[in-house]
């Protein structure tokens, strides 16, 4: 039986380049397997051979994420390997992400089969949605070992074009579709059961998961507030006239960044809301009704603060995927922190 | 987003009109918006009240990003009171 | 102590004959008494009587209600109360029920939201009347009759069927006795004192024609609450005028046969105390929903629950009444389950209720209704197949030329009931 040629996406800790010092790197070819990569064959009895793997900074791809599929989708075409394997990310979300995309392109424009791993709040679950399998874990990477070994076996069943088992058995995340199925005990038993448990403190499933919403714990206050860098961002969708970046109205794929250091006043003859939600009149009158630009930058004239960030950020809080407004929200927060903001206002509709 | 934003380390204060999604969604700190289709403003003032408005909201807004808080708060616009841990 | 004896004659035919009554395990139906009785109501012009039996080729459509024939022996109580001349109390005494045999309103469509019976192939495997003698009452209302008075002459028209059945169930022979002891809370407590004290929110929505419900035969619109033994919903005290959606709508018969009521019952005494039913009316604005569940949970209170199932009818704004309710119980220390459906969409993508709270931590789901299937012609249909088109679950075109008919399981009757009759569940994959 011949080996079961394969292409593996890393990023460049696990590519042994280094770490978050080198988390900028492009996309670098290696011919053969990393340790992963050996490890990826030995779970496999030696029936996977890692032809190359593919190593790429995780700022990298995060912030060139187009540019780096292309040139994965190259790398992988070039060979045309039985298989694309990505990761595993654990928790680390840009890998996650990237490791995702990287699935998807290939299984959808190749028509290679794709598999990853990564833990189940990882944003990159999203990116690969429904469409590619991704194998459980934890956060920790002490579980190399038993990852790999059900990756390996989910990807073998995938390529022998075996029948998938339930997630539970394989380890794959659900990944989101619910089917009807037969069961033993009719509902009204189930419901008595599992009210038992619960009664009892005994631990139970509850077959319909609902989207939980978790809190998050205060970040620490502003000490000194007339000393401190405050931002604007707004769901609003107020952006130059005739939307230049073309925000959506509604379930916006992007969020932007304007300009404003300079700026007193927003006017409705240089700004306009882009945002399908609302009644537009008001906003496009007064684009600060929104926005707040005019009595912020009084503010800051009165010495309230010390100085107000040179960009605001925008996107349309609309009907927008949860998963997508968790995205935007952390991008901008950690590009806020990193260029020096203290505290960020946010007005929504 | 405002969640995602304070859970980075940043404090965000968010002005929303409804707040009570705010709260279900996990906003930390809230201060409630005059209307949905203008948040911070309100056209059946003149311009100048508009503009107090709009600096006293956000006065109440930048009291949100200096206070420490142990759970979620909507930030009133007294000067002197807040109303933690509103659910439902 | 009070209790109900449950007396089952099991039937195992229907045929017609020159004298309505049950023998030898055959329930023998005249039929010109039983469309006389039935068109006493004048706003009715016509009923046929048919018979569709397990495993014949026959389709039922549409179909409003289906209610088990239970009669009480002796007067003067009787079961479906509220309907006749008695509103006594039910629940106690004995209770005779013709067990194979299912009365199934049909006829002109009221509205769209009635539902499709099949006999056999796969559609025959979605629900339980598939498997039952179905006795169907095909009823043309009067011309011009309005639709309220024409949904409310099939529905009083299927409880005298039912009824009228029901009594010819009485007699000497019976196949199985069921005991079950009607205890106060009192008594409950003597008895079983160490156990978790739970009780049972039966929601029946109450929001209009086709979207109604009876308690002692009120409609339900404009009560609050209404506390019952479980032993009175097996008499027939909650009948149901809801028809949304066929899959999930709470059939009169689901009600006598609660399976809920039946489960818990079975762990009377063992592993909990099971105190009683409340009956909650669900209606479409805020202030009626936060009104009635926070009467749900003063009653709760009152009795010293501290666990809950509570199950929905129908699908959509009663979400909001789930999800209020597991957040009041749970806040208050009651434990919660909620037994419910979901509409995932055909592909099963789809969020499948409408609302959520962190408190539903423990939910039973009965189905996806999307899920779509595709059923062979038959032989015969009772009823009108045209209304396939229009019902819930079947849409323009779903009537193929090669008589095949494409739906969804929202359109069949009783395949994701809410109560949990069915052993139907979604799983993630």
């Amino acid at each position: 039986m011949g080996r079961v040629k394969v292409v593996h996406y890393l990023n460049q800790f696990f590519g042994q380049i280094g770490g978050e010092d080198k988390a900028g790197i492009p996309p670098q070819l290696k011919e053969g397997p990393t340790p992963v990569g050996q490890l990826l064959e030995k779970e496999s009895g030696d029936r996977f051979e890692v032809m190359r793997t593919i190593i790429c900074g995780d700022n990298y791809a995060a912030e060139h994420l187009d540019e780096v599929e292309a040139i994965v989708l190259k790398w992988v075409e070039e060979i045309r390997p039985a298989l694309f394997l990505a990761g595993p990310a654990f928790g680390a979300g840009r890998y996650g992400m990237a490791c995702g995309t990287m699935c998807k392109a290939v299984q959808q424009k190749l028509g290679i089969p794709a598999v990853t791993a990564m833990h189940p709040n990882n944003p990159g679950v999203d990116s690969a949605g429904k469409e590619i399998y991704i194998i459980e874990t934890g956060d920790s990477t002490l579980d190399m070992k038993r990852v790999v070994s059900k990756l390996v076996a989910l990807s073998l069943k995938v390529l022998d074009k075996a029948p998938i088992g339930m997630p539970q058995e394989e380890g794959y995340l659900p990944r989101g579709v619910r089917v009807n199925v037969r069961v033993e005990k009719r509902g009204s038993k189930r419901a008595v059961e599992m009210l038992l448990k619960k009664l009892r403190g005994e631990p139970f499933e509850t077959e319909l998961p609902l989207p939980q919403f978790d809190k998050v714990v205060p970040a620490p206050p502003i000490r000194d507030l007339a000393k401190a860098v405050i931002a604007l961002v707004t769901e609003g969708g107020i952006v130059p006239k005739g939307n230049p970046d073309r925000i959506e109205a509604h379930n916006a794929s992007k969020y932007c960044k304007y300009f404003i250091r300079d700026l007193n006043d927003l006017t409705g003859g240089e700004y306009q809301t882009a945002h399908g939600g609302y009644d537009p009149v008001y906003a496009n009158d007064d684009p600060d009704r929104v926005l707040p630009l005019d009595a912020t930058r009084l503010l800051e004239k009165e010495g309230v603060f010390a100085k107000l960030y040179d960009y605001y950020y925008v996107t349309v809080g609309n009907v927008t995927a949860v998963a997508s407004a968790e995205r935007y929200g952390r991008e901008i927060g950690e590009r806020l922190l990193r260029d020096g903001v203290q505290g960020v206002i946010l007005t929504s509709t | 987003m405002v969640k995602e934003i304070e859970r980075v380390g940043l404090p965000a204060v968010q002005i929303c009109a409804i707040v009570p999604i705010a709260l279900t969604v996990g906003a930390n700190r809230i201060v409630r918006a005059v209307a949905i289709p203008h948040p911070t403003g309100n056209p059946k003032l003149e311009k100048n009240e508009e503009v107090e408005l709009r600096k006293k909201l956000l006065r109440t807004a930048l009291r949100g990003l200096t206070e420490r808080i142990q759970e979620q708060t909507v930030f009133k616009q007294e000067d002197l009171s807040s109303e933690a841990g509103k659910e439902k | 102590m009070n209790q109900l004896l449950l007396r089952k004659v099991f039937i195992q035919d229907v045929v017609f004959g020159d004298k309505t009554e049950a023998s030898d395990h055959v329930l023998r139906i005249n039929p010109e008494e039983l469309v006389r009785y039935i068109l006493e109501d004048r706003r009715l012009q016509s009923v046929a009587i048919k018979i569709a039996r397990p495993g014949e080729k026959k389709r039922i459509i549409p179909v409003k209600d289906v209610l088990e024939p239970r009669a009480k022996l002796g007067g003067p109580v009787t079961t479906f109360p509220g309907f006749f001349d008695s509103a006594e109390p039910v629940g106690t005494g004995i209770t005779y029920v013709l067990d194979g045999v299912a009365l199934v309103t049909c006829g002109r469509l009221v509205n769209f939201q009635e539902g499709l019976i099949d006999m056999s192939g796969p559609g025959a495997e979605f629900a339980l009347f598939s498997k039952k003698l179905n006795v169907v009452l095909v009823m043309e209302p009067k011309d011009n009759l309005g639709r309220y008075e024409h949904e409310e002459a099939v529905r009083v028209a299927g409880v005298k069927a039912a009824s009228y059945l029901g009594l010819a169930g009485i007699a000497e022979r019976f196949d199985e006795e069921l005991r079950f002891p009607v205890a106060t809370l009192g008594e409950l407590e003597d008895l079983y004192r160490g156990l978790p004290k739970v009780i049972y929110v039966d929601m029946v929505i109450a929001q209009g024609l086709l979207h109604d419900n009876y308690i002692y035969g009120l409609n339900a619109q404009g009560s609050l609450p209404v506390l019952l033994s479980p032993t009175e919903l097996m008499d027939g005290a909650i009948v149901s005028g809801n028809c949304a959606a066929p899959c999930h709508k709470n059939t009169t018969y689901h009600q006598q046969n609660n399976p809920i009521v039946e489960d818990l019952l079975a762990e009377q005494g063992k592993t909990l105390s099971f105190l009683g039913v409340i009956a909650m009316p669900v209606r479409t604005v805020l202030l009626d929903k936060e009104r009635t569940c926070n009467q749900v949970l003063k009653m709760a209170r009152f009795m010293g629950a501290q666990g809950a199932i509570v199950s929905e009818d129908g699908g959509g704004n009663p979400e909001a009444d789930l999800m209020m309710l597991a957040r009041l119980f749970e806040k208050d220390g009651i434990k919660t389950v909620l037994v419910t459906d979901e509409y995932a969409g055909r592909d099963g993508a789809s969020q499948g209720l409408a609302d959520v709270t962190p408190e539903a931590d423990a939910i039973v789901t009965n189905g996806n209704g999307n899920q779509y299937v595709i059923l062979p012609p038959v032989e015969e249909t009772i009823g009108h197949l045209e209304a396939i088109d229009v019902i819930t679950g079947g849409h323009t075109g779903s009537l193929r030329p090669d008589g095949f008919i494409e739906m969804e399981i929202a359109g069949i009757m009783g395949s994701t009931v809410e109560v949990g009759s069915e052993n139907l569940k979604t799983i993630a994959v």
